[in-house]
């Protein structure tokens, strides 16, 4: 039996009495998309950064593909930010051949010839799947937000990352930019096998791209001292087609509080 | 009607408001040199445009009999020569300083405390340390220089490679890039422009630095010459002189800026200003 694409064993994370996360265990299966919700300040971001090796857990392990994950960023495992992840003095073209520059030409971050050739194929072919292909040569402050969210995840997927980590991916874009998004994402999730794990504070993206939500919260809370329980996950649902459509009753207020 | 800080010149007119004063300030100046000249032909204090004419000819066209050499392009080549092998050097400082205080917490924690604290001593306090250590030759002037601009541009350098969104340089790292290549490829070409702006900047300061040294000690240099001729009240010469150096520091400015435009077009707005 395959191992789970990335799980996570009874993590606590701790910085002194404040406890953020409690008791954390879950395993995310190959090819699943994941959504995780939760109210603000519930550790959706420490969980993200877990998973990216930016932070350590106080206890309990963290296993990507069945093995201890590093414990700093690799190109196992891609980002894409909310903002400030692609590279402001490269070419959309430049950006993303950039992971193939750092795989192939550790020193001089250089390629040439064929090499070279290739990378620039690959790179063109993401870019046109992200409906950058008129944009190739332009820097990325010549794009509009939605635009270099679509760069930025073209530029993750040069590198065939193992699991896609999206945090808020679409939270700073308009409405209508965000449903093309959306699209766009599905799409990339089922043409390239993804296993992806997003983190967003909005239910319904959450349930309309997931084939499973989790939420995590505290789940025992004590008045006087707020930092004496963290949280956990409180509710995990795989969803199926229809249920991708309706949100239940207790997560939509537990993200309404 | 319009209130005052709504109203803007535009095309001839502003032009016409920027040449005013500088030829209010020309005219006043000849009308002053006229009137001490009335009074005393041989007046030094303010010279003519005439005299001063004639002092260029004598600096800037007439080889020195005594040297070989046409004294203004000596000067010249001494005090640009100084001037660039410091800002050279400290151009090159700042930016293996800079990238290793801003990108790596190791770095910063041993020198980032060294660095804020030679940044405060006054660079002239330490000229008399130079000259005795290196002697009244060319190395103390480079060094005087060198030591003036240095501690700000690190400092301001190191700033600003801190100041990237982490997000970049998560992004570069799962992307495969080492230590080495987020400094080469994602850190360094964002600090180029930065760089050649302070350098702009630190271009001011050099300038006093490079002028103060030469009048202290040297026997060549434009700040050796203004200063030599002060003990005759030259004005004649002075002034040539004063004017010529701005000259070469807007020129040195505008290349300085002309390189970043070119090489770094990213970091520039489409419509030229940043």
């Amino acid at each position: 039996m395959t191992p789970p694409a990335l799980s996570f064993r009874n993590v606590w994370v701790e910085y002194g009495d404040n406890v953020v996360l409690e008791k954390l265990s879950l395993d995310i299966a190959r090819g699943a998309f994941v959504s995780i919700v939760g109210p603000s300040g519930a550790g959706k971001s420490t969980f993200l950064r877990l998973a990216l090796g930016q932070e350590e857990p106080t206890r309990g392990e963290i296993l990507l593909d069945g093995e201890p994950i590093p414990a700093e960023p690799g190109p196992d495992r891609g980002v894409v930010f909310q903002r400030y992840s692609v590279f402001p003095h490269m070419s959309a073209l430049e950006n993303v051949m950039f992971g193939a520059r750092c795989e192939q030409a550790p020193v001089s971050g250089m390629l040439a010839g064929r090499a070279r050739r290739r990378a620039r194929e690959e790179a063109a072919a993401l870019l046109h799947q992200v409906g950058l292909g008129a944009a190739m040569k332009a820097y990325p402050r010549a794009l509009s937000g939605g635009m270099q969210q679509r760069l930025a995840i073209a530029q993750a997927l040069i590198t065939r990352p193992r699991i896609l980590l999206l945090d808020e991916p679409f939270g700073a874009l308009d409405p209508g930019v965000r449903l093309d998004m959306h699209e766009l994402i599905t799409g990339l999730w089922r043409d390239h096998g993804l296993t992806i794990l997003m983190v967003t504070h909005d239910i319904k993206e959450a349930f309309k791209l997931g084939t499973r939500v989790i939420a995590i919260d505290k789940r025992r809370r004590d008045p006087h001292a707020p930092n004496r329980f963290g949280s956990t996950a409180v509710y995990d649902f795989p969803l199926d087609e229809k249920a991708r459509r309706t949100v239940p009753p207790e997560v939509a207020a537990l993200t309404a509080a | 009607m319009r209130r005052l800080l709504n109203a803007r010149p535009r095309g001839g007119a502003r032009l016409l408001l920027g040449f005013l004063p500088i030829a209010a300030l020309i005219l006043l100046y000849l009308v002053a040199a006229q009137a001490r000249h009335a009074e005393n032909p041989r007046d030094k204090i303010l010279p003519t445009p005439a005299a001063m004419a004639q002092s260029i000819e004598v600096m800037a066209f007439t080889v020195d009999p005594r040297t070989g050499e046409i004294p203004l392009v000596a000067d010249t080549k001494a005090s640009l020569t100084r001037l660039g092998i410091a800002i050279g050097a400290a151009a090159l400082t700042t930016l293996v300083l800079g990238l290793g205080i801003g990108l790596l917490p190791y770095v910063r924690a041993g020198l980032g405390p060294l660095v804020a604290t030679i940044s405060v001593i006054p660079p002239i306090a330490v000229l008399p340390i130079l000259f005795i250590v290196f002697g009244l030759g060319e190395t103390s002037k480079i060094v005087l220089i060198f030591v003036g601009v240095t501690p700000f541009m690190v400092r301001d350098l190191a700033g600003h490679v801190a100041a990237i969104p982490e997000e970049q340089i998560v992004k570069a790292q799962t992307l495969g890039a080492s230590t080495w290549l987020v400094a080469l490829k994602v850190a360094l070409p964002q600090a180029m422009p930065r760089l050649i702006d302070s350098l702009r900047f630190s271009l001011g300061p050099a300038w006093v630095f490079l002028i103060s040294a030469e009048a202290i000690a040297s026997d060549v240099g434009l700040g050796y010459r203004i200063f030599l001729v002060r003990r005759y009240l030259a004005m004649d010469i002075i002034m040539p002189y004063v004017a010529w150096i701005s000259l070469l520091a807007v020129v040195i400015d505008l290349l300085l800026l002309a390189w970043s435009r070119t090489a770094f077009r990213w970091a520039h707005a489409p419509g030229g200003r940043r």
